[in-house]
């Protein structure tokens, strides 16, 4: 069964059209994520999938039921962890998730379990804006899992967390996801992405440019491979003369970078003459993908 | 049905938790206005019992002599003191520290008073020309012919606090209700809470009912705490109908939310809606009487403060609580305050946005 199916959506607000005729399909226990710069309409989409803002032409399925007008019994089934911290003012942690627990009719033990497994339990007596950015994020994806649901939206849930919180928050996500829920993401991480997400949709202007798993993505842009030499182990005339090589740039700090579309013969070679000391190879990143699909210009 | 029962008992718990918490907010709902009650019914009533400082130089046989029950009545108005330097006495008046000087010269009895306490002069004037009528008509060994005996309309116990505390009631319940939902709906659309809760299979009406449930606890408690505080302390009198009070403060409650949440739909930050609040409900006590009785105001201004809510909340509450009317006398406000509560919230819905995008 699809979790999501949406044809043909649109909203528009004014002369600005939103989002621009989308499709999008997600299946059930798969973790997709929504890339795309600012404005680009991944808020609004979400939106109307979560019936929050009705279509002004498409239709939406999820879980196989209708979303729009509101839908109590679909309500219940799906999970929506907001930008913003989205808490009753001046509640604990504990009571803040209670709360959450009755609006979905779930008890209080299944809502203590929650803290747990987010880690909050020595914090349950901390009003929510006594916490940490990292620890607010974690009550939040709580309050939104607390009902158990199948399907579970995350609106940025790394954006302004440290590099040990994301990971740790990462971990959470995939231990969500292992348990069968789908899972649907945006983020401005193209690396949170790729650790994360079977398929990525990158949106653009309304309009999703591509669908597809992150190493297919990666795959198509036909990226050449660029391979990091320590310095002083190749000087500029030899690197050129290695087999495979297609250009040699001098970085001062780290030495020279072979820019190869065969990158196997290169570092044969490289591996034969005992270079391979230091050696660094990257390969294109969803990173490049983005930028290549939607420029480098600032957005609003 | 209990499940949505539970969702309401969890969201009005959450609300009143975070209003308790929230120290400015109590403060600005039930301290603030109990420290004018305290200020009108503490300090202005005082003014009506304190006496006139009285100086007596010299010998005053009039007073020296009078018999026991007038002397009685006598020191009840005037606080005696004696002196023997007139000119020093005089001296006392003219600085304020003495209210009248008393002197007797043969058979004339000379008052020396200031007239910049107009009440007090007043008093002094009307009290010894009666000891003086009263005197002659003595002498003169014939019974009298005439005899005055006043009566007020009012119970004899009508003092300030009896006037100031429904005026100040209904105006602490206007600007907590007021707040509380401008507060309400603009830090919940803020913090994106409102939507958090669209997501949710409660209703939207579970939320606003919850959020007036609150409310409502709170204005009954003011309610409480005010009429407690000023019977116990200041000696208020509630008379027969008081109980109406209940109804015209639920429905006041709700018209001041529906003010709060026009402040709270058109303000675009949680701080320009209570500034909105304010701005609404203070001009409008000190216009429908809350702070002083509009008697004395111009007409034109007694008739603006026709269109003003809060004016028929303080004329209802008045009416009921101490003016002794019959439960009757509350119909036509609580009708007139629930109009306003359903054209000022349907102009608020007229106005609302989801979040502030």
């Amino acid at each position: 069964m699809t979790a999501i199916l949406a044809r043909g959506l649109i909203k528009t607000y004014g002369d600005l059209t939103a989002v621009d005729h989308v499709d999008l399909e997600v299946g059930e226990g798969e973790f997709v994520g929504v890339l795309g710069p600012n404005g680009a309409g991944k808020t609004t989409l979400l939106e109307m999938i979560e019936g929050l803002r009705r279509p002004d032409g498409g239709e939406v399925r999820v879980l196989g039921e209708a979303v729009w007008p509101r839908n109590g019994g679909l309500q219940a089934r799906i999970g929506v962890q907001l930008q913003a911290s989205s808490f009753f003012e001046r509640l604990t942690v504990r009571e803040q998730i209670h709360t959450f627990a009755s609006l979905y009719g779930v008890g209080r033990a299944p809502a203590d379990e929650w803290l747990e497994r987010v880690g909050l339990v020595d914090k349950i007596s901390t009003r929510v804006e006594d916490l940490s950015g990292g620890q607010a994020q974690r009550l939040s994806i709580a309050c939104a899992l607390v009902h158990d649901p199948e399907l579970v939206f995350l609106d940025e849930p790394t954006s302004a967390l440290d590099p040990q919180a994301r990971r740790n928050l990462w971990d959470l996500l995939s231990s969500i996801n292992d348990a069968g829920r789908t899972v649907v993401l945006t983020t401005h991480h193209m690396d949170e992405a790729e650790a994360l997400c079977d398929r990525v949709a990158v949106m653009d202007r309304g309009r999703v440019l591509v669908l597809d798993t992150p190493a297919s993505l990666v795959r198509g842009l036909d990226a050449p491979a660029r391979i990091t030499v320590a310095p002083g182990v190749l000087d500029h005339a030899a690197a050129l003369e290695l087999p495979g090589v297609a250009e040699v740039e001098h970085d001062d700090l780290d030495g020279i970078v072979l820019v190869t579309r065969d990158p196997s013969t290169v570092l044969a070679e490289l591996a034969t003459s005992r270079r391979l000391d230091g050696v660094r190879v990257q390969t294109g990143t969803l990173e490049d993908v983005f930028l290549s699909l939607t420029g480098r210009e600032y957005r609003a | 049905m209990s499940y949505h029962r539970s969702a309401f008992w969890a969201l009005s718990v959450a609300i009143l938790r975070g209003f308790l918490r929230d120290k400015a907010s109590v403060f600005f709902a039930v301290i603030f206005p109990l420290m004018f009650l305290v200020l009108f019914g503490g300090l202005f009533s005082s003014q009506d019992q304190s006496k006139v400082d009285l100086v007596q130089v010299g010998d005053v046989a009039l007073v020296d002599e009078l018999p026991d029950g007038a002397r009685e009545a006598f020191e009840d108005t005037f606080e005696v003191t004696r002196s023997d330097d007139l000119a020093a006495a005089i001296e006392e008046v003219r600085k304020g520290d003495a209210d009248v000087v008393l002197e007797q010269r043969g058979d004339e009895l000379i008052a020396h008073y200031t007239q910049t306490e107009q009440v007090k002069a007043a008093i002094t004037q009307g009290t010894l020309r009666a000891l003086v009528d009263g005197t002659n008509v003595a002498l003169s060994g014939e019974p009298p012919r005439f005899s005055l005996s006043s009566a007020a309309v009012e119970d004899d116990s009508l003092t300030t606090i009896q006037f100031v505390t429904p005026g100040l009631l209904g105006w602490a319940i206007a600007m907590s209700a007021a707040f509380g939902a401008a507060a309400t709906l603009q830090g919940w659309r803020q913090s994106k809470l409102l939507r958090r809760l669209q997501l949710a299979p409660v209703g939207t009406g579970t939320v606003v009912a919850a959020r007036i449930a609150v409310t409502l606890t709170i204005a009954l408690v003011q309610l409480a705490v005010f009429v407690g505080l000023a019977a116990a302390a200041f000696g208020l009198q509630l008379t027969g109908s008081w109980w109406m009070s209940l109804p015209l403060v639920v429905v006041g409650t709700l018209c001041f939310m529906a003010v709060g949440l026009f402040a709270g739909a058109v303000a675009k930050t949680v701080e320009g809606a209570v500034n909105l609040a304010n701005f609404l409900v203070l001009p409008m006590a000190f216009l429908s009487g809350s702070f002083f009785p509009l008697d004395g105001a111009p007409t034109w201004l007694q008739r603006f403060s026709d269109l003003l809510p809060l004016k028929h909340l303080n004329e209802g509450m008045l009416d009921v609580m101490v003016r002794g009317q019959g439960p009757g006398s509350a119909v036509v406000p609580l009708l007139i305050l629930a109009a306003f509560a359903v054209v000022i919230t349907a102009l608020a819905a007229k106005l609302f946005r989801w979040d502030t995008t």
